[in-house]
């Protein structure tokens, strides 16, 4: 294990930020931290590379106990959100600091700063500051920067929040790629479930101060640990006492299955591809998604009699008496 | 204008387009701004400039040559030169103190760092003689009794300088450090540099137009200061006479010239500092 998190605790005043977490991040291995803002999971990311401190708890990284190490002394390489650049300097010398503080000769630095500078692709852009750069690219220069040093780990605090949604998705499999490349240690950590999905080995998903779930992305989505996980990576909606995803819930026309309800077509929505359809039972409305082919074939159109049924192997999360609602897909819970 | 542009969303662009719609009035602003700015200041000191040369050089000639009063000079600049690295020293140290760490009293001593610029100078100079007078001040005696005489003493007029211009670099670098954030020091942390490492490779290079203009402004100040110097120097001839006091010394005794040309010599070296200045400072603003 490359990063052993202990029964940490964070306060910050009244709010408590982390409540006695427990985390293993195995070594070169990509790992997200997923969660809602204010979760905790930025907070967790800050005392592991030390810029913050934990109350109670430990930290080790590589074997060694970090928990009272200053930064400088952690070898942990850290990426912000908003970049921190450093305004002053040109690319290359953002790219050499680490190197410089560390005495490195000369050419050994410029070769190094060469390597990192072609590995995310900036190599034209060594002598502009900063301000001359787009967000991507002073992302991937405050990257290089940090892998400079060959950090035991490589944190990244919402690495492409800051950026527009194309460039997000570039840099995601850009940096997926990369950790193919370099096989570095890394956990970033992101609000996003679609970015943790697509991009982590394994994703740890972290709510109100404490881990809610352990697992690689496939876990998650297949068994996910209760409500909130469920909930959290991805459109649920309930079907008798159960959440399930939208996409799970079949519907039938003709003869019932097993464990079929009986209900009604109270709204279709087409959305490019995929239809949505409502689904009126006795006690609540179902909420149902499939291709526009699938809708074609079933004949489906409003107020048309149907059976509801989970497909054969769909997870299940028994929801909570009351429900959590978590921030971008309370709209999809039916009401 | 096309109807294009006047729906262009881009809000910088809009800003340019009302400038130009607003002018009459903007005209009006700068030709009052003008007026105000000639009266209070440009033509008051330029007629010190003209009166200074209306025997050509002879005025000047004359201070430059009288001993005490190049003594006087001398004492004014070195009181000021260490008195503005005083000054700039622990300025910056204060604004790293105010900005970075939260402590109990720290807007109280965010306010008392205010206090030299609220407090009139001979206040200054009076409270000065009460901790430091060598009879019965607070703590003079004891001073005296060391050897150390600071008020009616060089030592008295480099307090009182240092007191009256010691809020100029903290109010110019605490903006310029509160902008930056955190996060440059932090990156610099986590990449392997100590502190001091931090301070001068990341922070200092950072704040340096701040410090810079502060330093040009406290010295501009300590250079010009006046009435708490009077109180603590004793206004001694050739001794602990400043330029300023030179300067009131000569007018009360009707040395016009004298007075005006002394009195040139001080502005010439403050508006040469702010003039340096502007134009080294960047365009972009104070970093």
């Amino acid at each position: 294990m490359s990063i052993e998190v202990s029964h940490v605790s964070r306060h910050f005043g009244d709010f408590v930020a982390l409540d006695d977490v427990s985390v293993s991040i195995p070594t070169g291995q990509l790992t997200a931290l997923l969660g809602p803002s204010g979760g905790g999971k930025s907070t967790l990311l800050r005392i592991i590379a030390g810029l913050d401190h934990a109350d109670e708890g430990q930290i080790s990284i590589e074997g060694a106990d970090a928990t009272h190490l200053s930064p400088q002394r952690r070898n942990v390489g850290f990426v912000f959100q908003h970049y921190a650049a450093f305004k002053h300097m040109n690319v290359r010398r953002n790219v050499a600091f680490g190197l410089e503080i560390r005495k490195r000769p000369k050419k050994e630095i410029a070769a190094r700063v060469d390597e990192l500078l072609s590995l995310v692709h900036l190599e034209q852009f060594g002598d502009r500051l900063p301000s001359q750069l787009s967000g991507g690219q002073r992302q991937r220069m405050a990257l290089a920067r940090a892998l400079a040093v060959e950090p035991a780990v490589l944190l990244l605090d919402e690495p492409f929040g800051a950026l527009d949604a194309k460039v997000r998705k570039e840099l995601r499999d850009w940096l997926r790629r990369l950790h193919d490349e370099v096989h570095v240690t890394t956990v970033f950590v992101t609000h996003d479930q679609e970015e943790a999905l697509e991009v982590a080995d394994e994703i740890v998903v972290i709510n109100e101060g404490r881990v809610e779930q352990i697992g690689t992305p496939d876990e998650l989505y297949d068994e996910p640990a209760n409500d909130f996980v469920m909930r959290f990576l991805g459109p649920v909606t309930q079907l008798g006492p159960d959440l399930i995803r939208p996409h799970d819930v079949h519907l039938s026309t003709t003869e019932p299955p097993a464990r079929a309800t009986p209900g009604r077509v109270d709204r279709l929505t087409r959305v490019g591809f995929e239809v949505r359809a409502d689904v009126a039972t006795t006690d609540q409305v179902v909420l149902a998604t499939m291709t526009r082919t699938e809708a074609t074939a079933l004949g489906l159109e409003q107020g048309l009699p149907v059976w509801v049924s989970p497909a054969p192997g769909a997870p299940t999360v028994p929801a909570a008496t009351a429900p959590r609602i978590t921030e971008d897909d309370d709209s999809l819970l039916p009401t | 204008m096309t109807e294009a542009t006047t729906f262009h969303p881009d809000p910088g662009r809009r800003a340019r387009l009302s400038t130009r719609r607003r002018r009459p009035i903007t005209y009006v602003f700068r030709v009052i701004v003008a007026v105000y700015l000639f009266f209070l200041v440009a033509w008051p000191v330029s007629l010190v400039v003209k009166n200074t040369f209306t025997d050509g050089l002879t005025d000047l000639r004359g201070i430059l040559e009288d001993p005490d009063i190049v003594h006087a000079l001398r004492l004014t600049v070195g009181v000021a030169v260490v008195a503005v690295v005083l000054n700039t020293v622990f300025g910056v140290g204060i604004s790293l103190l105010l900005v970075r760490y939260e402590f109990p009293g720290r807007r109280l001593l965010s306010a008392l760092i205010d206090v030299p610029l609220s407090v009139s100078p001979i206040v200054v100079g009076l409270s000065l003689v009460l901790v430091y007078g060598g009879r019965d001040g607070w703590f003079g005696p004891q001073l005296e009794d060391w050897g150390i005489q600071v008020i009616f003493a060089p030592l008295g007029i480099l307090l009182a300088t240092t007191f009256v211009a010691l809020p100029l670099v903290i109010r110019e670098v605490v903006p310029v450090l509160e902008e930056i954030g955190i996060e440059q020091e932090q990156a610099a942390h986590s990449l392997g540099a100590s502190a001091v490492q931090t301070f001068r490779r990341i922070t200092l290079p950072s704040i340096k137009w701040g410090v810079i203009y502060g330093v040009v402004l406290s010295l501009a100040r300590s250079l010009g200061e006046f009435g708490a110097v009077k109180v603590v120097s004793g206004n001694i001839l050739g001794d602990t006479r400043t330029a300023t006091l030179v300067v009131e010394e000569k007018y009360l005794n009707f040395d016009k010239g004298g007075a005006y040309a002394t009195a040139f010599l001080l502005a010439l070296v403050s508006v040469a500092c702010i003039v340096v200045v502007s134009f080294i400072r960047p365009k972009e603003g104070p970093r």
